[in-house]
């Protein structure tokens, strides 16, 4: 009974969503206020019945109520019960639940945060949502719905992948769609102000902070997944070019492009087309991203040919949002542009350069991921494309990024002068270049290294002083420390977002640099006793045991790490096999430092006396990757904080026309 | 751009059915010379496991990459060059077992294609920075001009626009 609650309250979802498409978007053309009065309303609705959807799929876990196909794939009687909600998420069609959960709850905060905003606005804004979220209702209603039945009732489910059966990998897709869905409101907006001709500095303002969250949720939320592919695939590897991993970077890339064009159409009234453009483009990467990974075409392209309807309409979905978008972009762009002249020495140029060289990565990326396909599609022959094709693409191109985003925070808005920037810099360029020397004189490098450590560690150290440079000539005019404090509770957050995140950036080089071609890796096998030694660290085997969990049996090693004389860590590194799936997980075990980790995985029980193969990780600096991305996102919450989202309602006020004429 | 190598793309897609995953270990292939080993080591993460999902020879444990791992290590022990084994194993397998993608006539779109899209970016970028200084700048409608008139009016004090100065220009 409760999932047929579940089952129509989706329906009536599709038809709130339909309204809501339909009527707020044809009165804001015909000046009909009740029309457009109904967005709101119609906004709250939809999440109330996608929420009571979603509390019926989540009862139907709890219940073990095996008669649900979705249940009975994805669960157990002995899954743990935090697994239980998570595994809600954990295949196709609840992810796609969840993802309809998601944009219809930024529909509401929309409705809820938008009482100064125009109702024109409010009502596009809103309907061009509510059109994304028809095509979502009705995808999971065709194709995928979590609500089906199953006949004969399975006894038992067949439980959550064990993978997924984590707390990284719990949290990771909810992140990562509150990253994807976030971006669908710069889209609206973007729409919303191509068919109402109206691009000014006030919309830039008001869709800033929306994006930033969402940039902020899907950087942690990439964050977590690389993190939990390092942990718990028990490799060590944080990152493969996959492309499921690559289908989160590309909107990643994408929306860190946007937040900075919009931040130039904020300030300077400049790239508003191109800040348009880049909010179409990155919430069409967050479709094509979401479909990637969720509809099967990234095995082969014979798994489209397998379940021809899902594929079929994704791709009919993906043509009418990027199809249409671009067409409305071609039509009306036009009548938006125009905007902040500047001069070739302007910040704004140093902004352009870096928007178009992460979007040449983007393209990048996009073609490495999907050359495979094509090539298959096409008949060329089967081809691989991974790490050393990405490899070779990412380090031809980042280190420009990194050089000019060092230049450009110092440069002033619109023009400045190439002296000035050279008193300004010239020291943090020396600093940076005697750190790289120093690091190809000092360092242990090898003929294939010799080139890429001193450029990622002089790079970083660039970012790094010249970063540290901005804020010495901000606080030249401000008197000292004191003066920061003040700056950070008033209009300077987003100046502090702006330079956490950036140092995060330096920091995420150092730890790339340092863990790809510093990290040890030993495939050993040893005895109950035996000893290893690796990169200064002594590894004592103690024996492996027998352990019960909830849902699996468990082999439980014991080890004790040494440096010299003194005790340092005990490992525990686990191999687990799960009772539903007889699936074999292994636990790596490690001693986690801020320069350097530790990291023993069990692989398999060699002859009949207790001796174990298993490998022993040296890994320098790879926290260092997830802290910066964690800076990167807490510059980005900073950011937001700043004093002039909150008083953004009176700037909109102003009639459009004078916004425009100031900025 | 880490050189190791993982398999969640079948995770997340739902679409690992049994097989096992994680670790194993490479202990039982030895070799006298280190530079055999790092090659060893080099090639078997630079090769494809057919059967998976974009794993690596290094990292697959199933039983096709396992026997792929001896032939490369078979063919190493005898003495053959990189080059070699990989021109084999290609013959084989087609350029479907490297990661990365042989340069020839039917890659060149994969490899220079980069190229090409980053050219079309620096001539975009090159006309927006090296434009001429024609001015276009404030170029507001009739309507705006009369509001914005009507606003710096109202901050003067004379609360009396009603006669916007651009009609005199015009």
């Amino acid at each position: 009974m409760i999932p047929e609650i579940g089952h129509f309250a989706l329906i009536l979802a599709l038809g709130i969503a339909v309204i809501q498409a339909a009527f707020p978007l044809a009165g804001s053309f015909t000046r009909n206020q009740a029309w457009m009065g109904m967005a709101r309303p119609l906004a709250w609705g939809q999440l109330l019945f996608i929420a009571i959807a979603f509390a019926a799929l989540l009862q139907a876990f709890q219940a073990d109520d095996f008669s649900v196909a979705y249940v009975a794939h994805n669960s157990n009687t002995l899954t743990p019960q935090v697994y239980k909600i998570s595994a809600i998420w954990g295949a196709h069609e609840g992810s796609l639940l969840l993802w309809a959960l998601f944009l219809a709850a930024w529909g509401a905060a929309v409705a809820g945060f938008s009482r100064n905003l125009p109702l024109d606005m409010v009502a596009r804004v809103l309907a061009v949502m509510g059109m994304v979220s028809i095509g979502f209702l009705l995808f999971m209603l065709l194709t995928s719905n979590p609500f089906d039945r199953l006949f004969p009732i399975p006894p038992e489910g067949r439980d959550l992948n064990p993978l997924l059966q984590d707390p990284g990998l719990a949290i990771h897709p909810p992140m990562l769609y509150m990253g994807y869905v976030g971006f669908s409101v710069a889209f609206a907006f973007a729409i919303a102000a191509l068919l109402g001709g109206r691009l000014d500095a006030a919309w830039a303002r008001w869709s800033r902070p929306w994006t930033t969250v969402a940039w902020v949720s899907l950087t942690l939320g990439i964050a977590l997944g690389s993190w939990w592919a390092y942990y718990e695939l028990g490799w060590g590897g944080w990152w493969f070019w996959d492309p499921v991993e690559n289908a989160s970077l590309m909107p990643w890339l994408a929306g860190t492009a946007l937040i900075h064009s919009l931040a130039v159409t904020e300030k300077r009234g400049a790239f508003k087309t191109w800040t348009v453009l880049l909010a179409l483009f990155t919430f069409s990467l967050s479709l094509l991203g979401t479909f990637l990974v969720r509809s099967g075409v990234l095995t082969s392209v014979h798994a489209f040919a397998t379940d021809p309807t899902r594929g079929t309409f994704i791709l009919i979905f993906l043509c009418i949002v990027i199809g249409g978008s671009l067409a409305l972009y071609a039509w009306r762009a036009p009548a938006v542009s125009g905007g902040g002249r500047f001069d070739l020495f302007s910040r704004e140029s140093f902004l352009l350069t870096n928007n178009l060289l992460l979007t040449l990565i983007t393209l990048l990326v996009l073609l490495g991921t999907l050359a495979p396909l094509i090539y298959e599609a096409m008949n060329w022959g089967k081809i691989s494309v991974g790490f050393p094709w990405f490899n070779t693409m990412f380090v031809a191109v980042t280190p420009f990024l990194a050089l000019f985003m060092g230049v450009g925070q110092m440069t002033r808005w619109k023009h400045d002068e190439p002296e000035r920037l050279a008193r300004e810099l010239w020291l943090a360029l020396v600093i940076a270049a005697v750190a790289a020397i120093a690091t190809a004189v000092f360092m242990p490098l090898g003929s294939d290294t010799l080139l890429l450590v001193p450029l990622g560690i002089g790079l970083a150290v660039w970012v790094l002083t010249s970063h540290l440079a901005g804020l010495r000539e901000r606080l030249r005019h401000k008197r000292g420390f004191g003066a920061m404090l003040s700056d950070m509770t008033g209009n300077g957050r987003s100046y502090y977002g702006m330079l956490i995140a950036h140092l995060g950036v330096a920091m995420f080089i150092v730890g790339i640099t340092m863990v790809s071609n510093f990290d040890l890796e030993k495939d050993v096998r040893m005895a109950p006793g035996d000893t290893q030694e690796a990169a200064g660290y002594r590894f004592e085997f103690l024996g492996v045991r027998d352990k019960q969990g909830p849902n699996f049996q468990s082999q439980k090693g014991h080890f004790r790490v040494y440096q010299g004389d003194r005790q340092i860590a005990e490992l525990w590194p686990e191999k687990r096999t799960y009772v539903a799936s007889r699936q074999t997980m292994t636990e790596a075990s490690i001693n986690a430092g801020f320069l350097r980790d530790l990291y023993v995985s069990l692989g398999e029980p060699v002859g009949t006396s207790g001796d174990w193969a298993l490998r022993i990780y040296y890994k320098p600096y790879v926290r260092w990757i997830w802290l910066g991305a964690i800076l990167m996102g807490l510059g980005g919450l900073l950011a937001i904080t700043d004093r002039r989202y909150r008083t953004a309602t009176k700037a909109i006020r102003v009639p459009a026309g004078a916004a425009a004429a100031r900025g | 751009m880490s050189k190791k190598r993982w398999l969640p793309a079948a995770v997340l897609a739902g679409l690992v059915a049994a097989s096992p995953v994680g670790a194993f270990t490479l202990e039982e292939y030895t070799f006298d010379d280190p530079a055999r080993a790092a090659d060893f080591r080099k090639l078997i993460e630079e090769l494809r496991c057919l059967v998976c999902q974009n794993e690596s020879l290094a990292a697959s444990q199933a039983g096709l990459a396992k026997d792929l791992r001896d032939e490369v290590y078979r063919m190493l022990q005898e003495g053959k060059s990189r080059e070699e084994i990989v021109t084999f194993l290609v013959a084989r397998y087609g350029d479907f077992v490297l990661f990365a993608p042989p340069v020839k006539p039917s890659t060149y779109p994969l490899w220079f294609g980069p190229l090409l899209i980053g050219g079309v970016g620096a001539f975009f970028l090159a006309r927006v920075l090296l434009r001429k200084k024609e001015s276009t700048e404030a170029e507001l409608s009739a309507e705006e001009r009369e509001r914005l008139q009507a606003l710096l009016a109202a901050e003067s004090g004379d609360g009396k626009p009603t006669q916007p100065r651009h009609k005199e220009r015009a």
